[in-house]
């Protein structure tokens, strides 16, 4: 298990560094140039210099490389230093950012709370919804609840989270006024009305956002549970006269349970790209926002910053869902 | 050695001994397409996803030749009304008729996510069919698509709209080369299931006996390929191809959507969405069509792929 495990580690290692290679050879054919805001009465010497501080004047490899040295060398110093007050980046060059001209990983730590609480809330919320519905869904499998939930599923699944939530909008915040439509990132929590306020603006892109994954995480659910419940044990365990009960919510959920899992755990990462709609939608100032407006702004390390750190995600989950998996189902055994 | 066999001696008094008939079928032969369309037709949700599309295609591509006003037509004067019998959806900010606009972006949108889907399916299959059928090529290209779902598809498709943009358009024409733009974009990284599933089936398939028959009277690759592992693997095929439309649709009007698509003046229903949410305030239905129409079609399409995967699927046929 730990040498599959560290196995699976020493492989994402070129997968990441190859990945980052793409975007930043993509990002190299960039037309946009990062002096173009610069006034023209700025001689070019000027303008030469100013690129080299940038970075821009060395060949693609050394930047390259420099950019790798920075994203996996000196921002996790920096990380370290900010947890235990230690001074190991002191003085070293940062990732920075085009447009603000500070380091990108600042920003990023800036926005992610918000990314984090309403995409973390509505995932989790999701699951929450999905599991009771996809279990009952298929225990009453063809019955009236089914075939509603699969309909609402379908629905949930194939409707863009782009009109749902500005559907919602129309109906609850032009119409009926009840909550805000732009989220507010500076609001405070510290008492129990300004929390009330945070819940009402949380609810629209929270609820957006957990339609859809309950819609996709059900179908897998109740898939799932259906292929357990025609298995030889579920008939071995009602002949021994356990309860209804137990038959359904430990031996055939824990067995469906499996599959199950690792989808949602590959569903991470995915969650996090879609946001980047919902967040454009409701205007939540998280990390999707900001990659929307650094590629608007042709921030360039911003952009290769930020798609790295997805790509980043989606490694990671992919094996924390290969692991769950093995650990899960006792047969499965990648030696 | 002649033709004419010689006749067997002639036994009429025994009767043949009724075990050793070979039982003959008292109906015709039924082709295995006939019994996929039995299937099929028995899975409402399926029936009413291929309607609905087929009625929504229709609409869109032969609505424009019988309504009256030009999608790209401004009348200024007659600019933001409601619905009325002239516009059953109402005009937009300079007077466009949005049914008009509705169907036009349609037509974009459809075409859109059938080219990409076309794309996308020739991709995963050839990339499929090698990996499974050359072992030597099997790493790589396992390799290559799983790099290929580890990348963060719509970052990088904002990307590459925002790169090739001005360079496409300024070689085909804003609108043919938009259209060039994210047909590709969304190919290119939209293969990657079809590319698994078929490399599985044609793993499974290339050890059967029909091949290993085929093999032995001398059938090279190329026909092999086209003529006994294509038409056995065309099942998931046309599953992915149904889910690949609507996935190619989603992804097209997300991108408008995020203002990363098809130039103002050009609509797409994502498009219109997009426009629409400016006046949210002031015309709040004006939302409600564009968007009406994706979901329409997504679910169609969708219930489409359901039932065409039930009904190819040779366990669940039958039952």
């Amino acid at each position: 298990m730990l040498t599959f495990t560290i196995r699976r580690l020493v492989i994402a290692i070129p997968t990441l560094l190859f990945i980052s290679l793409a975007i930043f050879l993509l990002l190299e054919l960039a037309p946009g140039d990062p002096m173009a805001q610069v006034p023209l009465t700025v001689p070019p010497e000027v303008k030469a210099k100013m690129r080299e501080a940038l970075g821009l004047g060395e060949p693609v490899y050394i930047r390259f490389f420099k950019w790798i040295i920075q994203f996996f060398w000196v921002e996790p110093q920096v990380l370290i230093d900010n947890l235990l007050g230690t001074g190991f980046a002191d003085g070293k060059l940062r990732i920075l950012s085009w447009q603000t001209r500070s380091p990108v990983m600042d920003i990023v730590a800036q926005r992610l709370p918000q990314t984090l609480t309403v995409v973390g809330l509505s995932y989790v919320l999701g699951v929450l919804l999905a599991m009771p519905i996809g279990i009952y869904s298929a225990y009453r499998q063809y019955s009236f609840f089914d075939q509603i939930g699969t309909f609402i599923s379908m629905v949930g699944y194939s409707v863009p989270t782009f009109f749902t939530g500005v559907l919602l909008i129309v109906i609850f915040s032009v119409t009926l006024g009840w909550f805000p439509s732009i989220y507010d990132t500076m609001h405070q929590v510290n008492d129990w009305d300004s929390l009330v306020i945070q819940i009402k603006q949380m609810i629209m892109p929270v609820s957006v956002l957990a339609l859809y994954n309950a819609a996709q995480i059900s179908r897998f659910m109740r898939a799932s549970m259906l292929d357990n419940l025609n298995q030889d044990y579920v008939r071995t365990a009602r002949a021994k006269g356990l309860s209804e009960k137990v038959v359904v919510l430990i031996h055939v959920l824990r067995n469906s349970m499996i599959p199950v899992v690792t989808v949602i755990a590959l569903g991470v990462p995915q969650v996090f790209g879609g946001a980047i709609i919902t967040e454009q939608v409701f205007k939540v100032n998280g990390l999707g926002h900001l990659l929307i407006g650094a590629i608007e702004a042709n921030d360039l390390p911003m952009v290769q910053t930020l798609t790295f750190i997805f790509a980043v995600l989606i490694v990671l989950f992919n094996l924390i869902a290969d692991v769950l998996y093995s650990l899960l189902d006792p047969r499965i055994r990648y030696e | 050695m002649s033709d004419t066999s010689p006749k067997p001696e002639a036994t009429p008094d025994v009767a043949p001994i009724a075990a050793l008939i070979d039982p003959m079928p008292a109906a015709p032969p039924r082709s295995q397409w006939l019994d996929v369309w039995d299937q099929f037709r028995r899975h409402k949700g399926a029936m009413a996803g291929a309607v609905v599309l087929i009625l929504i295609i229709l609409l869109v591509f032969v609505g424009p030749w019988f309504w009256p006003y030009e999608a790209s037509h401004i009348d200024i004067r007659s600019r933001n009304q409601g619905p009325s019998w002239a516009h059953p959806m109402g005009t937009d900010q300079l007077g466009r008729d949005m049914l008009a606009r509705l169907m036009a972006g349609g037509q974009t949108s459809v075409s859109v996510g059938i080219t990409a889907m076309l794309l996308a399916l020739f991709l995963g299959s050839l990339v499929g069919v090698l990996a499974g059928y050359f072992r030597r090529l099997d790493g790589l290209l396992m390799r290559l698509t799983d790099l290929f779902l580890a990348l963060p598809l719509l970052p990088l498709m904002l990307v590459m709209v925002l790169l090739f943009r001005d360079k496409l358009n300024g070689a085909f024409g804003p609108e043919t080369g938009i259209f060039i733009l994210i047909v590709v974009a969304i190919g290119v990284t939209s293969w990657m299931p079809t590319a698994r599933i078929v490399r599985g089936d044609v793993l499974a398939l290339k050890e059967q006996e029909f091949v290993l028959a085929a093999r032995s009277i001398g059938t090279t690759n190329l026909r092999m390929i086209l003529r006994h592992v294509l038409p056995n693997v065309l099942s998931p095929i046309m599953v992915s191809a149904t889910l690949g439309i609507a996935n190619a649709i989603i992804t097209e009007s997300a991108l408008s959507f995020l203002g990363l698509g098809f130039p103002p003046d050009f609509p797409t229903w994502g498009r219109l969405l997009f426009d629409a949410t400016d006046y949210l305030q002031q015309h709040p239905e004006r939302v409600f069509w564009p968007g009406l129409a994706i979901s329409l079609t997504v679910l169609s399409a969708n219930y489409l792929g359901d039932g065409l995967r039930d009904a190819l699927d040779p366990r669940i046929r039958g039952r």
